[in-house]
């Protein structure tokens, strides 16, 4: 439904006769050309997912991390422009640290979402801001156990049980939609997440991707951490072996 | 004898204790509040509602307990309407204490958390002068305290039940009375569990008595029929 604004696009304080803020659609646009990012809520915890585009064969593998850790039970996986992701995830560790003093006890899912999402809307409400290019799942583990939650460009803040964004979202969002997650551990949420990246990777419009991982659940004791070594590599394993099943077809 | 004088600080010299039991918490204090030798308020409240499942025992300044209790009471209200559900004890604790140790050199009050929420149950968590806090199955407070260390080393237990628990607190606190100038008064206990808060008040005639102390009488007057003080 893209249409252009023109004359009503230039400002994020402008209204469209019919009631839209264009520059906030056109962030969530760079978010749409993003790499797929990719979190679900199982029985057991979260995981995170983040098909990580690499644009030049010199980079470093592991480097420019796409998934932050806000606190030890939660964590941040960013699509959209990566600098604008790093000022968000600043702001979450911030709030979740602060709460932390203040009230003695880990800053509640729900509370942390809430705080974010109030920030990002923030800046759609000023002239001199633009709003940030970047949308943002969040995945955490506390006392009411374990929540997912995205935040898009507008400010606005759902709570899911699986969530998709960037390029391969709509094909991510079948996949995941497709699983039974109330019946899945997050050991075998870890491959199946796989499978769904590598699947929705567009091997032709692309260059090489880079497969980063992160879980928050039982096994990891309620800590946000990247997944295991071993764990990620079967993971990779099972999830190429898919896709070499399909092409076979 | 030195004149009394009323524009000494007041004090609650004060015994408050707060107990933990299977189910629950009980809070237990008594009830004077002196202004150097000279009782203000023979019958003080001396604990105080922070929500409507944490409430607190207040001991030495009156006014800096109360100043306390309402700045936690107002923070706790915002805090509950963010969050969307009841604030837990321990975020209530950590408040106090946050007060307490940012002004220390400001306060002179020790203070018991005590309440109930559905994460951990019920918790106690002492906030002495300098703005420690510390979880603890019980917890005891005031002056009258000193009298009760060893009487809670030899009847504490773990797992009690409500009304053990009450008569606990109420039997403490009483001794204490007995044996400290500056707590006197009626026993008030708060019970905080699952289903809810519910108050109770003992006084002088309902508490045991104990060594050396004498029965209370019915006053003559009472007996007699003699006519109203101010009638005459």
């Amino acid at each position: 439904m893209s249409s252009i604004g023109t004359g009503y696009d230039l400002s994020v304080t402008t209204f469209s006769p019919d009631g839209r803020v264009f520059q906030i659609e056109y962030a969530a646009k760079a978010v749409d050309n993003s790499g797929t990012v990719i979190g679900i809520k199982c029985k057991d915890g979260i995981v995170l997912g983040v098909e990580k585009l690499i644009p030049s064969k010199m980079m470093l593998p592991g480097s420019n991390r796409r998934i932050h850790a806000v606190h030890r039970h939660s964590g941040m996986a960013v699509a959209g422009l990566a600098a604008d992701g790093r000022q968000i995830v600043a702001r979450a560790k911030s709030e979740a640290t602060n709460y932390d003093s203040v009230y003695g006890d880990p800053i509640p899912v729900k509370e942390l979402a809430d705080r974010v999402a109030s920030y990002v809307h923030l800046c759609t409400l000023y002239w001199w801001l633009r709003p940030f290019g970047c949308g943002v799942i969040l995945g955490g583990y506390d006392r009411d156990g374990p929540q997912l939650y995205m935040v898009e460009p507008s400010g606005v803040s759902y709570r899911y049980f699986g969530a998709a964004i960037g390029k391969g979202r709509q094909a991510a969002k079948t996949e995941i939609e497709k699983l039974k997650l109330q019946d899945l551990t997050c050991r075998k949420a870890v491959i199946e997440v796989a499978k769904i990246i590598y699947g929705v990777h567009d091997e032709a419009k692309d260059k090489d991707f880079e497969l980063e991982m992160s879980w928050v659940c039982d096994e990891s004791n309620r800590q946000h951490e990247k997944v295991p070594e071993e764990l990620l590599e079967e993971a990779k394993a099972a999830a190429k072996l898919a896709l070499e099943e399909m092409d076979a077809d | 004898m030195d004149q009394v004088d009323f524009n000494a600080p007041h004090s609650m010299g004060t015994t408050i204790i707060g107990v933990t039991y299977n189910g629950g918490v009980v809070l237990g204090a008594d009830s004077r509040t002196s202004t150097g030798v000279y009782v203000a308020n023979r019958a003080s409240d001396k604990i105080t509602k922070l929500t409507d499942n944490v409430y607190v025992c207040r001991s030495g300044s009156a006014a800096d307990s109360q100043v306390v209790s309402d700045y936690v009471r107002y923070f706790l209200h915002q805090h509950t309407i963010q969050l969307g559900q009841p604030a837990t004890v321990k975020v209530a604790a950590n408040l106090v204490r946050l007060l307490a140790y940012n002004n220390k050199n400001n306060l002179q009050t020790g203070l018991i958390v005590g309440g109930w929420d559905k994460y951990e149950g019920g918790q106690i968590y002492g906030v002495p002068l300098g703005g420690t806090i510390v979880q603890q199955p019980f917890a005891i407070g005031g002056s009258g305290s000193s009298y009760l260390y060893g009487f809670f080393d030899q009847a504490w237990k773990e797992g009690m039940t409500q009304d053990e628990a009450e008569e606990l607190v109420k039997k403490a606190v009483s001794l204490a009375i007995a044996r400290d100038g500056a707590s006197g008064g009626v026993v008030r206990t708060v019970i905080i569990n699952s289903e809810g808060v519910t108050r109770n008040f003992y006084p002088g005639d309902q508490l045991p008595i104990w060594h050396d102390e004498l029965e209370s009488h019915n006053s003559l007057l009472d007996i007699l029929g003699a006519p109203e003080p101010m009638n005459i």
